[in-house]
């Protein structure tokens, strides 16, 4: 027998409540938003009308390009995009692929010291990888990779992961023994098998990647510390060297930052349910 | 789980990739930092240990010390903030957005957390230009409220930029408690709250009552998650204040004192042993923090469960 759920007398403290819930959640959105929506339109309109009507959408009269024009001609913001993709892009693969053959491994076999590496593993989730940055730099100026961006790409891939061994094996935990062995049985190869565990646990591969690339995309340390030439710049440190040089260029300044805030709100609005419902379910275990 | 019998050589091939970078990248730097911290440059360039002598040079030396001690400082109030704003503004959201009575539920989650995504450096010039007094907007804000003769350049000021920044940040993360609170919330059986309800306890009773002890779990993970971002903090305030963090060092955390110290920062030469030894007292600190969480806070609860 389904039972629904007991509802409050529908008086007027029921709608008060209603009312007073949506109230904060409106008021709050706005707050969220607002910041976001003022520079992005306001990136889209020629000077005078940025300070004279900063609130209006850009109109016929006030629509200018002059700030994204200044952005490509003073930046290599391609290349920098360019840059960011692939160190991000390869440092998710190496972290998915790398923690999940080792998450497979804990979850799966009974052998020593499987609750100590396990451990081990998950160290890193709360002590942050920038405490050793000093180390970090002699490492990489000795093996000659300073400036590029395979310094990043070993860096992230290790900061990734913890975190993601930790969330792919308790969700392989949960993989049911039976299908295993009747693979075994079948005659499967210990590596086949984690081939046929991997699309098992996709939504939890989804939830690691959004939460490993994130920080990636985003981060402004360790460009700034190992890979701040020209030539090895990420989105975020360029605009931030931009952002620093053309402080006084309006136009300029909301262009690069609406460039750089884009790609990442339109990924995330695309994979927002997949992140929030993979955070949710990740949490509850 | 399968007790294996041969030498498992596909043991190594899964678990070896993973440990060795894991390793090499970030267990070994850590503990490489904590040894370059115990030694000192010479003038011919080579390092000789030293024990703890930098470690009693920052915190005793007039030229260390009080940069050390304001930086701490600081932090805890960057931290306070977030425990006494961000943390109780993401249960007030969370307790919202799980509520049945609530529409678009879906559509305000995921307003609510689109700053979370955004990067700390956009945020950061994205609220420098709110503030700047040449656009203006802060103060056409405030005046909604009749309040415009409030607007102040907040973050110029010493008194009031770090919390300013503080509440800048809260901006920016309070979408990762909120989310960490509802899948906390979600995971109350829907009996329980009934059952209350039929006793006849109101929406306040119910949530202080049984679901706000029931996801204590989540709000000593948050505290922690909270402490160990808070004193590893570093590029809004590098973004927004630049490297010497100021007004006159108002806004100076441990995140940038590192950096500060390491690279150097205008008159002051960058000290790749100094900055070591202040990257571990920044590991003391939330080796502390986390210690602290799992022992006293984590093993409080169990006792409570059995």
């Amino acid at each position: 027998m389904t039972r629904r759920p007991l509802r409050p007398g529908r008086g007027f403290g029921y709608w008060a409540q209603v009312l007073g819930a949506h109230a904060v959640l409106l008021l709050y959105s706005g707050i969220a938003l607002f910041p976001i929506v003022l520079v992005v339109i306001n990136s889209f309109k020629e000077r005078r009308s940025i300070f004279r009507t900063p609130y209006a959408l850009p109109d016929a009269e006030s629509f200018s390009l002059v700030g994204y024009q200044t952005v490509f001609s003073g930046a290599r913001f391609d290349l920098y995009f360019l840059n960011s993709l692939f160190v991000t892009g390869v440092s998710l693969a190496l972290v998915l692929l790398l923690a999940s053959m080792a998450a497979h491994a804990l979850a799966e076999y009974r052998f020593t010291g499987n609750a100590f590496l396990g451990l081990y593993l998950a160290m890193g989730i709360m002590i942050p990888i920038r405490l050793g940055t000093v180390s970090i730099l002699r490492m990489m100026v000795a093996l000659g990779l300073t400036d590029t961006l395979w310094s990043l790409i070993l860096v992230y891939t290790a900061q990734g992961i913890p975190l993601a061994v930790f969330i792919l094996s308790s969700f392989m935990r949960q993989v049911p023994g039976e299908l295993k062995d009747a693979a075994r049985i079948d005659g499967a190869s210990e590596y086949r098998i984690y081939g046929l565990i991997l699309p098992l646990v996709r939504p939890a591969l989804g939830t690691v990647a959004v939460f490993t690339m994130i920080p990636i995309w985003n981060d402004l340390w360790f460009p700034l510390v190992l890979a701040s030439s020209e030539r090895s710049k990420t989105v975020i440190l360029g605009a931030q060297i931009f952002l620093g040089q053309y402080v006084n260029d309006w136009n300029a300044v909301l262009a690069s930052l609406t460039l750089a805030m884009v790609p990442i709100i339109v990924l995330y609005v695309i994979f927002s349910r997949q992140l929030i419902r993979g955070l949710t379910q990740g949490a509850v275990k | 789980m399968k007790p294996t019998k041969r030498f498992p050589v596909h043991l190594v091939v899964f678990l070896a990739p993973a440990t060795l970078v894991y390793t090499v990248f970030m267990i070994y730097p850590l503990f490489d930092s904590l040894r370059l911290s115990m030694f000192t440059p010479l003038p011919d360039r080579t390092e000789t240990f030293a024990g703890l002598a930098n470690y009693v040079r920052l915190f005793t030396d007039a030229n260390w010390a009080p940069f050390l001690w304001n930086a701490i400082r600081n932090n805890f109030v960057f931290f306070a903030v977030h425990m006494l704003v961000q943390n109780p503004l993401g249960l007030l959201l969370a307790a919202l957005l799980s509520s049945h009575v609530v529409r678009f539920r879906a559509v305000f989650r995921t307003l609510l957390f689109l700053p979370t995504v955004l990067s700390i450096v956009l945020v950061g010039f994205i609220w420098r230009l709110i503030m700047s007094p040449i656009w203006g907007i802060s103060e056409d804000v405030l005046g909604l409220f009749g309040l415009a003769h409030l607007n102040q350049p907040w973050l110029g000021l010493e008194a009031t930029a770090l919390v300013t920044l503080s509440l800048i940040s809260v901006w920016q993360w309070v979408g990762i408690p909120m989310l960490l609170f509802l899948a906390a919330l979600v995971g109350i059986p829907d009996e329980l709250i009934e059952a209350a309800r039929v006793d006849g306890a109101n929406a306040w009773q119910v949530f202080w009552g049984i679901k706000f002890p029931l996801i204590l779990p989540t709000v000593g993970i948050v505290g922690v998650l909270t402490f160990v971002a808070n004193f590893n903090a570093f590029d809004l305030i590098y973004t927004t204040q630049r490297a010497l963090a100021g007004p006159n060092f108002s806004t100076d955390i441990l995140g940038t004192f590192f950096f500060r110290t390491f690279f150097g920062a205008q008159l002051q030469p960058g000290n790749p042993t100094m900055g070591a030894t202040v990257a571990g007292v920044m590991f003391l600190i939330i080796l502390g923090g986390v210690l602290v969480y799992l022992f006293a806070y984590q093993r409080r609860l169990q006792r409570i469960e059995l």
